[in-house]
């Protein structure tokens, strides 16, 4: 018994309550967190300015996006765990009612539609299902006996796909990913069998030749296409990719340095400031830029797991992973597919990124972690009095 | 039971998302491995290539077009000069939709059917990629800023500033300065590396005359910059910069004024005058006429104005001064008479004979002297040049003998290339057994020995070759090769000497006796074109058959169309004492050598020796414009019926 308490004692062993603690629990901030968040936004900020041009109009939007994305962080995490929980339904539903409306009334670009228009303001459902999602898949399981049996693994799974179904319809195929995942990794988190994973490989892997046939549309096929073969069409579908790669490589071990990338900034390098600024950083600050950041990454990521094992129970705990795990394939979706691993899908750079309302979702996300890791610990204070 | 199962269920939840997170790190950290050797791969193991992918996509090198060098007259007026003019061109390979671009070009500038179709000539030779295609030419400062303003819109659109060639006396020079024009489709095939590269930068070539043949000293050397261009092919800076070397400048010999005064003094008839200076062989006046505006020629000539020049009875683009071949007829004479002097056929006091015919011995054949009757009982050498008697040659050239008379006139350079410095020379004809045979495939007979004893039958020859035989005349043996350009590059070209011969002083005398007495003696032939003279001048007059007219027929030349008439020759050298200048003249289908021609050498030695310009711009010129065309008195006057005319 006394093992088993040490084990979950674990992670803070060698703390007490100290000072800085107090002050984080009142605050519901965790300090360290938010220090790697700010070092990212400043790196962020720093290689957009290169990447946009110097443009002080993309500059003020953004750190305007970064200051509503901050506010919205501490105003999550003031919400208490267990109100998550009573509220993920409704988060959950109300994103389904939203994205059916974005099929019907919703606005777009590019053959796309993802906004809803309210008024001046436009905003995408599918990012509120960023968040929805792992709340409910999260909500849903703890309440259950884990691992989760057969019915309640079918349950999570329509659960996750009429939602990603209906992203993937939008189409946004770099969005349905994310959303998926979300959901994925907390069932998997949740102890799904290893005997269903397999199977769910195996299947995943049969259906890619209906789903290559069937359910994609022309462009995905296309960016797949792209992927195996840039060289092919170089100065179309490869051109970005090509372009991409050269500006890496040509950055070298140690960048051509800070604003002095020519493939960004003679605009060689397409989509420079979005999905493509890993390729801007990397020609700038070459690879040892690339490893600091995906250093500050990493420690995000393990930041993120401490939460999570330090959750107090398990839709804590489950909703933790799957937000830092959502963000760890945010990080490796990108500069995989800007670097030619993996096809060109709609997914940011987290924090790097221009673009407003992924960056409000993800420090919403960040703001859920806090919460659950400054949540009051009803567990450990009755063993402290003992 | 369902507390117990609780309890349990916790804790094995926990071990479970513990076991779980072990296995999310592991892949987690596998994933991130792979990121790193990816990057890794691209910065560190493939860096050369993409850093070189990187420096392509950016830095392109940009040729620098030299400056062309300019060519001066000998007292420094510039004859051809390089204007800047601004230059509207289209690239191919970005202007998208040509038509659209093309169209939509058209509401801001003016572009007329001949922009478009010398457009789409250049368009659709081989070119270089990228190379911009030139569509207007002389942009006005209003079109530069309506072009300026929409330059957003116009992908591919060039504007730029070049140096395009101007003639400023336009068809004075056109036969000796030439051209330059565009760089054609087979001259770009036929370049080889190294000329490739020089003309990088460069569109026009020279395509005639002196612009062509100093194209090497003109031309300059190239330059270029490596230029830095974004995604859009848009400069955005330099970043390396070898200056162009501009290219040498040409000093001519060619006088603006005498080749105003030689143009005058056609007065817009056919023909060609060229004037040599005797010491140095440079070359002070050239003409051709009809002439033709080069400048119609360096930005692409249309179609049509192309046609006109090319299908002109009058020849416009055709050179008659090098190219242009004509019987020399009695010029020759004082040569022939040298050669009878040096060989010892004759001498000065020797006379003839001229019973107004000329019968091979042992022959029918009878060849009529051009004065019906004869020159008397007691023609001498000078006498014969004076009066130009063809009985004294035929004679003197049978005795001669075909060998002697081809091998002496060779040394003044008669069927020879004068070697100019100008290119398209012909080289005539001055015939001798060997170039009959070869060419003819036929023996010599002695009646081509008496033809060509005064300037007929095979020979040819072009009014540069009559320039520098009375140049060489003049200078009493020595052949100067004749040149248009003094200094080149800075640098002096010296006089070359291309034949030196002996020939006793007496005999040049005794020629030259002959030849003053043609323009001041009481009979000489051309005395009305001496007429007044400060000094005094050597000269002979010559017909050119254009038709041959069967033995026994009468020549009536007021029945013969225009264009059949005799050509009419003169060459002069000037002054008799110290010669500075030898001319030669050619008036195609004017008839009378001396009546003719004769004036139009006068007036060009006039303007050299004593300064007596005519320039179109003052009255003097008006005389010689003003000069009645030949009356039927004046043809009357040189009637004849024979082979040989003076």
């Amino acid at each position: 018994m006394s093992g088993r308490d040490f084990l979950r004692r674990l992670p803070r062993t060698g703390f007490g309550l100290g000072r800085r603690e107090a002050l984080q629990q009142r605050l519901h901030i965790d300090f360290l967190l938010l220090i790697l968040l700010l070092v990212l936004t400043a790196i962020g900020m720093s290689v957009l300015y290169s990447a946009s041009g110097e443009s002080m109009v993309t500059m003020r939007r953004q750190g305007i996006f970064f200051v509503i994305a901050y506010v919205a962080m501490f105003a999550v995490a003031q919400v208490p765990v267990h109100f998550m929980r009573r509220m993920a339904p409704w988060a959950y539903f109300g994103g389904i009612i939203l994205l059916i409306l974005v099929l019907v009334i919703g606005v777009g670009a590019k053959g796309a539609q993802r906004w809803l228009s309210l008024g001046a303001f436009r905003f995408q459902p599918s990012e509120i299902m960023k968040l929805a999602m792992p709340l409910m898949i999260a909500a849903y399981l703890s309440k259950r006996f884990l691992p989760p049996s057969l019915k309640h693994v079918f349950f999570t799974l329509v659960l996750i796909g009429f939602p990603t179904a209906l992203i993937i319809d939008q189409p946004d195929l770099g969005t349905s990913i994310l959303v998926a995942t979300s959901g994925m990794v907390v069932l998997f988190f949740a102890g799904l069998r290893w005997g269903y994973i397999f199977l769910a490989i195996v299947a995943f892997v049969a259906s890619l030749w209906p789903v290559w046939h069937f359910m994609m549309h022309d462009y995905q096929r296309q960016r797949v296409l792209t992927l195996l073969n840039p060289e092919a069409d170089r100065l179309g579908a490869g051109w970005n990719i090509i372009q991409s790669k050269t500006a890496i490589g040509s950055g070298g071990l140690s960048g051509k340095g800070w604003l002095e990338g020519t493939q960004s900034r003679l605009d060689f390098l397409p989509e420079g400031h979005t999905d493509f600024i890993i390729a801007v950083m990397a020609e700038e600050f070459g690879l040892l830029g690339v490893l600091t950041l995906l250093g500050i990454y990493l420690l995000v990521i393990i930041r993120g797991m401490m939460i999570a094992l330090n959750a107090q129970d398990s839709f804590g705990r489950l909703l933790a992973a799957s937000i830092t795990f959502t963000f760890f394939v945010y990080v490796f979706v990108n500069m995989g597919m800007v670097s030619g691993l993996l096809p060109v899908v709609g997914v940011p750079l987290p924090l790097i990124s221009q673009g407003g309302t992924a960056i409000v979702t993800l420090m919403a996300g960040f703001g859920i972690l806090m919460a659950i890791a400054t949540e009051r610990k009803r567990v450990m204070r009755p063993q402290k009095n003992k | 039971m369902s507390e117990t199962q609780h309890f349990k269920d916790y804790h094995r939840e926990t071990r479970i998302f513990w076991a779980r997170l072990a296995v999310m790190s592991v892949l987690m950290l596998a994933l991130m491995g792979v990121l790193v050797y990816r990057y890794h791969h691209l910065q560190v193991v493939q860096y050369q290539d993409y850093a070189t992918q990187s420096d392509r996509n950016r830095i392109h090198v940009q040729p620098i077009p030299p400056t062309r060098g300019l060519i001066y007259d000998r007292n420094g007026l510039l004859l051809a000069e390089n204007r800047p003019s601004y230059t509207l061109s289209v690239v191919r390979e970005r202007a998208g939709d040509l038509e659209e671009t093309l169209k939509y070009l058209q509401t801001l500038v003016e572009i007329n059917a001949n922009d478009l179709e010398k457009f789409y000539k250049l368009m659709h030779q081989r070119r270089r990629p990228f190379e911009p295609v030139p569509l207007r030419y002389n942009l006005t400062e209003e079109e530069l800023a309506s072009l300026a303003v929409n330059e957003f819109r116009l992908e591919g659109v060039e504007i730029d500033a070049q140096l395009v060639r101007h003639y400023p006396y336009g068809e004075l020079f056109a036969h000796t300065v030439g051209y330059v024009g565009r760089i054609s489709e087979a001259e770009l095939t036929n370049f080889d590396e190294d000329q490739y590269r020089r003309y990088s930068g460069t569109h026009s070539i020279g395509k005639t005359g002196l612009e062509r043949y100093y194209e090497d000293i003109l031309l300059g050397e190239v330059g270029n910059q490596n230029v830095e261009t974004n995604a859009r092919g848009r400069v955005q800076r330099v970043l390396e910069r070898i200056d162009p070397k501009p290219g040498g400048d040409l000093h001519l010999y060619l006088d603006v004024r005498m080749q105003q005064t030689a143009m005058a003094a056609l007065a817009g008839r056919r023909g060609a005058v060229v004037a040599i200076e005797v010491k140095s062989g440079g070359v002070l006046a050239a003409v051709s006429t009809p002439s033709y505006d080069p400048n119609l020629f360096v930005t692409g000539i249309s179609f049509a104005d192309y046609r006109n020049l090319n299908e002109s009875i009058d020849m416009p683009l055709y050179n008659r001064f090098i190219q242009g071949v004509y019987p020399p007829g009695s010029t020759i004479k004082p040569v022939v008479g040298l050669a009878g002097l040096d060989t010892g056929f004759t001498d000065a006091r020797r006379t003839i004979n001229d019973p107004g015919t000329f019968r091979l011995p042992n022959t029918e054949w009878v060849w009529r002297d051009w004065k019906r009757g004869g020159h008397g009982s007691r023609v001498d050498l000078k006498q014969a040049i004076a009066e130009s008697c063809d009985t004294y040659f035929w004679d003197l050239g049978n005795r001669m003998g075909i060998d002697r008379l081809s091998e002496f006139g060779s040394h003044f350079g008669l069927g020879e290339l004068t070697r100019i410095d100008i290119p398209n020379e012909r080289r005539g004809v001055w015939p001798s057994r060997e170039w009959k045979r070869t060419v003819r495939g036929q023996g010599w007979y002695p009646g081509d020995t008496i033809n060509m004893s005064i300037g007929q039958g095979y020979v040819l020859t072009s009014p540069m070759q009559l320039a520098v035989m009375t140049a060489t005349l003049a200078h009493r043996g020595v052949r100067i090769r004749p040149q248009m350009t003094e200094r080149a590059n800075g640098k002096f070209l010296a006089p070359i000497i291309e034949d030196r011969f002996d020939v006793a002083e007496a005999h040049w005398d005794a020629v030259f006796d002959g030849m003053a007495e043609v323009m001041h003696g009481t009979r000489g032939t051309a005395r009305r074109a001496a007429q007044g003279a400060e000094y005094r001048m050597a000269g002979k007059s010559g017909t050119a058959q254009v038709v041959s007219i069967p033995q026994g027929a009468k020549y009536d030349s007021e029945a013969l169309k225009e264009r059949h008439r005799d050509h009419a020759l003169f060459v002069a050298f000037a002054p008799l004492e110290d010669p500075q200048i030898a001319v030669s003249v050619i008036l195609e289908n004017a008839e009378g050598g001396s009546s003719q021609a004769g004036p139009v050498a006068r007036i060009v030695m006039d303007a050299f020796l004593r300064g007596k310009y005519l320039l179109p711009e003052e009255p003097e010129a008006a005389p010689v414009a003003r000069q009645p065309v030949p009356g039927p008195q004046t043809l009357a006057r040189r009637m004849s019926d024979t082979d040989g005319v003076n």
